[in-house]
Order: structure tokens, then sequence, then C-alpha cells
């Protein structure tokens, strides 16, 4: 041994569960960090290997990319009912949706409740971010009302497009529903509240408990035009006075085991 | 050597039942055969009619225009196929709950009080089998015998107590049938 | 194995069962009920999956995420229905999964009715969803046929990792007609899942199943692989069955329901001394052109016979070319020609032929 050697400590690398590719976000956007939570919780869970993944149509179409694991890929709205087909056949496995606000509270609606009726053992990551991103910023069914988007350039008439849709609320009311929650993604501190959330509903998965949404309230800065910065500061100041964050409903089992 | 046969009444009345039994005692017999049900909405109190095919040969269409052969069980029944039967086929009609004559000449027309009949049989339920009876007596193609043993085979496990009645009820519309063959 | 009076709807769905199918979902429509009817008893008796979907939307995409698992997985609708479906068929098609649907017909557009039609043709044989994919479209006009069909269409579906739809009417799935099923084959193994599923990323690299190729060229190619495909399954799909048409001066082509009322007429018509035979497409995609062409080589005219407005009848006069006069009979809206109106189409082109 030499007395001179460097020691070298690895403080922060990759998860496993997600691949070496350079995702194609925009720049400041919080799918990157939505992607990592998930993966690392995947990673400390030790599923990687029994985990497939359903993709949605929307800015994460090519989430399978970026995820180090089985994936497919689902018609625009319709990845709780391709999530259901797979469990169906698979019970012991892992099984995931990532959905945006378009995908999962507008075309796939019924989709979503029916699943979470059905309570249907897969976990939904729910992308909420008040509009549609991969179209170019076009009025989504969380478009918070008064807010401008290129389909709704005078901002969201409530009088002619109606209120935005609560879906923690909404599912949160069905008895197939396990773990329903909302977090935020606009701050280090939310961001670790949102990790917590997903392992619960992973947990929630695994054991069997019913339905699982993880809301994440996250930024479109290009959509919003805004610097990423200051569209992480609209998340808290607009979108959660809208979207209260907190749980919805979280299974008994589940808030024991968090206690203790 | 084909035989079409289209029994129809009000959902309930045991039509299908009745169409089905034949289906089945032709294939017991070796026979070819296809049985074609009505589907409407309906379920009960509605029209309820099929088609039975009964044929020494493979069958090609599942309907028919001129049956050879039709059991009515109501007056809208008799409105719609009287027309229809073969010259010198069979038409039976239920005149329990039909109050006109048919007006058919160049056909054999049976009028059988089934729902009486079934009555002192002791169950209303047993009418469409005295109505098969009297139709098997005026047509060559499954003896009352080979149609007994058919209920035997294929009666539902959950009215098998029923069987005897229902081979009682067969034989009774066959006696009926025949009796008014016989010149007044 | 005896035969036993089977009903169509019935017959299919345990046909498939005994085909090792692996889960079904669907969603209650007349009139192929009675399937979906049968599996939700037969199935979580065998410890296999049914699910009765919130729509046909989420049934063919239930459908679509099991596929993709590597398993046996079908579904069975009405026009509808179907209807609702093409999306779902859409994005199967562009993944390559394979899969088996029953489309039992009724009269359309729209709500229509629930009595028996062939209207469905052009949606399922021509595409019906968006993009370049066809359907392996196979017709039975008899319960045993929709029995034989059904349980070799998951062999088919898997061979090409392709579609295959069984395309009956509302007569075939509600008649009762003597069968035989075939013999009961267990459920595929996990570890003999095919080497595309997705079965977890287990010592092996992720596997992703997706209809997605973003950039054109890339499209194109996959699109060029379709169609590498569909010239096999051209060459050996082919199905169907010809009657009397050794000696045939008119030929009739007509398939499923039409084509089994059409085989009445005929044997009518040869008893008045006409020579007409029937040509009878069980495979609609692949369609017997050549066959088709080749009867068109020897007879003076064909009746294309369709419980449709005429959907089939472009496809023989693609495979006629102007060779003979194509004449056609068609009833709608839920209407069954009798045998009697097929005969009497036949007098006619007779006396056309030989005048």
């Amino acid at each position: 041994m030499t007395d001179k050697k460097m020691v070298e400590a690895l403080i922060f690398s990759k998860p496993e569960s997600l691949t070496d590719v350079p995702t194609h976000y925009c720049p400041g956007c919080t799918h990157g960090v939505a992607h990592r939570l998930i993966a690392e919780t995947i990673d400390e869970m030790g599923m990687r290997e029994n985990t497939v993944g359903v993709a949605p149509v929307g800015c994460s179409v090519f989430a399978y990319n970026y995820f180090n694991m089985d994936f497919a890929e689902a018609a625009h709205g319709r990845a709780p009912a391709m999530a259901t087909g797979f469990k169906r056949v698979n019970p012991d496995m892992n099984v995931f949706t990532y959905q945006g606000d378009g995908d999962l509270a507008s075309i796939g609606a019924a989709e979503i409740l029916h699943a979470a009726g059905r309570g249907e053992m897969i976990t939904v990551i729910f992308i909420n971010n008040a509009i549609y991103g991969m179209t170019g910023g076009q009025m989504a069914p969380t478009t918070l009302p008064g807010q401008k988007t290129t389909s709704s350039p005078l901002g969201r008439d409530i009088e002619s497009h109606g209120f935005p849709l609560k879906m923690c609320e909404i599912l949160s009311q069905l008895d197939g529903s396990a773990y329903i929650v909302r977090r935020s993604l606009h701050d280090p501190a939310n961001i670790r509240k949102a990790k917590k959330a997903i392992r619960q509903a992973f947990e929630v998965q695994r054991q069997g408990l019913g339905f699982s949404m993880v809301e994440l309230l996250s930024n479109c800065p290009t959509n919003w035009k805004m610097t990423a910065e200051d569209s992480l500061e609209w998340i808290e100041e607009n979108m959660i006075p809208y979207f209260p964050l907190g749980d919805f409903k979280v299974h008994p089992a589940i808030a024991k085991s968090k206690k203790g | 050597m084909q035989t079409e046969i289209i029994i129809s009444g009000f959902g309930g009345q045991g039509a299908l039942f009745a169409g089905q039994l034949l289906a089945y005692t032709g294939l017991d017999n070796g026979m070819h055969v296809t049985w074609f049900p009505s589907y409407g909405p309906e379920m009960r109190g509605g029209t309820a009619h099929c088609v039975v095919i009964i044929s020494d040969d493979e069958i090609g269409a599942p309907i028919v225009k001129n049956p050879a052969a039709v059991i009515v069980m109501n007056i809208p029944s008799l409105d719609k196929y009287e027309s229809l039967v073969r010259q010198g086929g069979v038409l039976v009609v239920n005149s329990s709950l039909v109050d006109r004559n048919p007006k058919r000449d160049d056909i054999q027309v049976v009028l059988i009080p089934a729902n009486e009949i079934a009555e002192e049989l002791g169950n209303q339920r047993l009418a469409n089998l005295v109505l098969l009876g009297a139709l098997l007596e005026r047509l060559d193609v499954l003896s009352i015998e080979q149609v007994g043993e058919g209920l035997k085979g294929h009666i539902p496990a959950h009215r098998r107590n029923l069987l005897e009645a229902n081979i009682e009820a067969l034989i009774r519309g066959a006696e009926l049938s025949k009796e008014q063959l016989e010149p007044a | 194995m005896a035969k036993e009076l089977l009903k169509g709807n019935v017959a299919f769905a345990e046909a498939a069962v005994r085909a090792g199918c692996e889960a079904y979902y669907g969603y209650p429509i007349t009139p192929q009920t009675e399937a979906l009817e049968h599996m939700a008893k037969r199935m979580p008796e065998l410890g296999r999956v049914f699910l009765q979907a919130e729509s046909e939307v989420a049934a063919i995409n239930m459908v679509y995420g099991a596929a993709c698992a590597g398993v046996r997985v079908m579904s069975s609708s009405s026009s509808p229905g179907v209807s609702l479906m093409m999306e779902g068929l859409s994005y199967i098609a562009g993944s390559e999964v394979p899969v088996v649907l029953v489309d039992i017909m009724r009269g359309g557009p729209g709500l229509g009715n629930i009595a028996p039609s062939q209207g469905d043709y052009n949606q399922i044989v021509k595409g019906g969803g968006h993009g370049d994919y066809r359907i392996i479209t196979l017709a039975p006009a008899t319960i045993q046929e929709i029995i034989d069909l059904t349980y070799e269409a998951f062999d088919i579906a898997e061979k090409y990792r392709a579609i295959v739809v069984i395309l009956a009417d509302g007569s075939i799935g509600q008649m009762m007609e003597p069968a035989e099923l075939p013999p009961m084959q267990e459920v595929r193994k996990r570890e003999d899942r095919a080497e595309w599923s997705l079965t977890g990323a287990k010592g092996r690299d992720p596997r992703v199943i997706t209809s997605i190729y973003i950039d054109p060229a890339e499209e194109e190619v996959f699109n060029l692989h379709l169609v590498e495909k569909q010239k096999k399954i051209e060459a050996n799909e082919v199905r169907f069955s010809s009657l009397l048409l050794e000696d045939a001066e008119i030929a009739i082509v007509a398939y499923g329901t039409a084509g089994r009322i059409a085989q009445s007429s005929v044997k009518q018509a040869r008893d008045e001394g006409i020579k007409v035979g029937l040509l009878r497409p069980i495979s609609l995609y692949p369609f017997p052109y050549d066959e088709i062409g080749k009867v068109a080589d020897q007879v003076k005219r064909i009746l294309v016979v369709e419980m449709s407005g005429g959907q089939m009848l472009d496809d023989v006069r693609l495979a006629v070319n102007g060779k003979v006069p194509v004449d056609f009979y068609g009833r709608m809206g839920g209407m069954v020609p009798l045998p009697d109106e097929v005969f009497e189409q036949i007098q006619e082109l007779n006396q056309k032929a030989n005048a």
C-alpha cells in the first residue's frame, strides 16, 4: 500500500432504474425530477427487474427511453386500462403508469376513474402542470381559472370552459382507492415529501391494498412562458392554492406503518 | 329431406325451449339441426320465436320463408305466420289464447286449448309441450317417444322434477291432435 | 368427442378457453353478450382472468396490456362496440402484439339494431383504425367453423404477431347447431412467453413495446416491415370453400351467413338444372383474389350476396378485374336474405347469361 493514495467516495450517482440517456425535456422542467424520484424509489425497493411502466401520450411519451426497465406505450389516456390488463395477468409484478393532466384528467378520465373504482393494484404518477405541453400550450382540464393558454388566449373563462378537475379529490371518494395524495416539485423540501409519497404508493401496491396515485404539481416554463425559477414560484403562488397539497386518502395499513 | 318448424309466442311461454328440445332430439338421432332464435330486447312478455330446421343433409340457410310447420301460442304469432306456412304444412294453434280460427284451408290446422290442458296436468308452463306433442303427431320428423327421450337427456336440472309431467303433456297433445284427425 | 348443440357465442368463447386464452376483457353488447357471460363463469373457474371493462375503449386497451405480457388474450363485441375499439386496434397493430377479437356484427350505422348484418366488412377488412395496417379476418358460416377458427386464431395471431378478427354476424352468435369442441390446452407457462414480451428486465436489457416512430424514415421502415409481413399472410393464409363450381356458368360469392344461405339457393337452382356454384371466402383478409379470378375465367356471370350494401363487392370486382359482369344482391339493416330471394336472383342471372 502506498501512503499517498487518493480516497474516492461516490456520493451521488444515477439510479440503476434510469438509463444514461439525456432527456428531451425542456430545461427547467420537473419531469426529470419526477423520473428520478420514481427511479430512486424502485431501486431502493429492489423492484427494477419486476416492474413494468406504462408511458402516456404527452411530453413524457418517451419516458421509456429514460427508465431502465420494461415499458409499454399506451394510447392517449388509456394507460390505466393497459396497466389493468397487464397487472391482472401478472399480479406479482409492480406496475405503474406515468400520466400528464391531459392524458389522465381529460381524454383518460373514464379509464382512471374505473381503474381507481375497481381498486386496481397499480400505481399512478400524475404530473399536473395545468397545461398541454407537447402540443404547445393548450388548455388542460387542470388549467386554472384565468390562466392564459393558446386555446384560452384571454384566460380560462369558467363561464365557457368550466372549472378545473381536482383529481385527488375525485378519486379519493372511491372505495377502490387506497392511497391518493398530492405533492409538489417546486422546492427541495417538497421534492423530498414527493419521494416519500411515491414510496408509500408502491408500498400500497406491493401490499395489495388497492389503487394508489401520487399527483405531482409540476411546471412548464416553456408554455407558461417564464423562466424556470419563476415557474416554480408560480406553482407555489397559483397552483397550490387551487390544488392544495395533502393526503386525500391513506389506507389504514399504511397510515399505521407511517406512525410506527 | 328437410323440415322447418317455427315456434312462436310471448316470452316466457317456452317457445324457445320447445324448439331447443326438438333440436336436441334431432341431434341425438343423428340428424343435422339448427335452432335460430329471435333475440329481441324483450325478456318476458315480448315476442319470442325460433326456427328449428331438422334435416338428413347439411343445412344451408338457418332461416326459411315458408316453414313446413308452425306452432303459434298467441294472436300476434298467428297473424304473422298463418300466411307463411307451406302449402300442405301444419299450423298448431294454442286456442286457449287465440280467439279466432285460422282462414287457410290448404294446410292442416290443429286447435289445442293448451293452457287448459296444461292446468289439468297441474302446471300452466306445460302448454308448450302440449302443443309440441300435437305438432309431432302430424309431422313426420321425430316421434313422441324420441322427443320424450330427448327431454330426459336435456331437461335442465332444476326442472327435472317436472320430467314426467312434461312427457305426459307431449302425449296429451298428441292424443288431442289425433282425435281432431278422426272424422267428426 | 361427441357433438353438442352449442350456441355460437358460447361456442367461440369456449373454443378460446380451450385454446389456452388466459385473459378476456369485454363489455356487454347484444348480440354477443353470451360470450362475455360464458367467460365470466369459465375463466375464474380455471383460475384465469375475466374482467368486465368500463367500455370497449378500455376493454381493447386491457387486451393490449395483457398482450404485451405475452399471454393469450381476447375480447369480443358487436359493431358499435368494435367501432370504439378501432383506436386500440391501431395501436396493437403498430405494436405487433398478438390479439384475437370476435365481432358479432349487427345492423347499423349508428345504434342501428341487434339483428344480423355484415356491415362491418369495410371497418374490419379495410382498416377502421388509423394508419397502414391490416387485420387477418376470418369469417365463419357455421358454429363448428367459428369454434375451429377461434381456436386457431390464437396460433395465427402469434405466428404473425398480428390481430386476428373473427367476423361473424348476429345469427351465428345466436343460433344453435351441433358442433364438436377442441381439446383443452393449458395456458402458456410464464417461462415460455415470447422473447419480446414484458416480463421484467431481470438479467437482460429492458424491453419496450410501443407504436411510436417519431422519425418518418424509421416509421417507414416499420411500415415496410408490416408490408412484408402482409405478403407472407397473403401467401399463406387464404381460405375459402367452394361448392359445385366445376361446371358452373354462374358463380355466387358470399361469406358467412350469406354464404350458407346462398348454399341453399345453389342447391335449389341445381335442382332446376341451373349450372351455378358457390365460392365462400373464409379469410376476408387475405382475400381469395386469385381463386375468384380463376372462377371468373370459367363462368359467365358472378353474383355477390351480402348482408350489406355491397362491401365485399369491391374486392370481388378487383378479383374479377372486368372479365365478366359482377352483379350484387344485398339486404341491409339486419334483414337476412331468404334462400328464395337469392334463388330468384340466380334465375334472373341465368336468363341473362344464356340470352
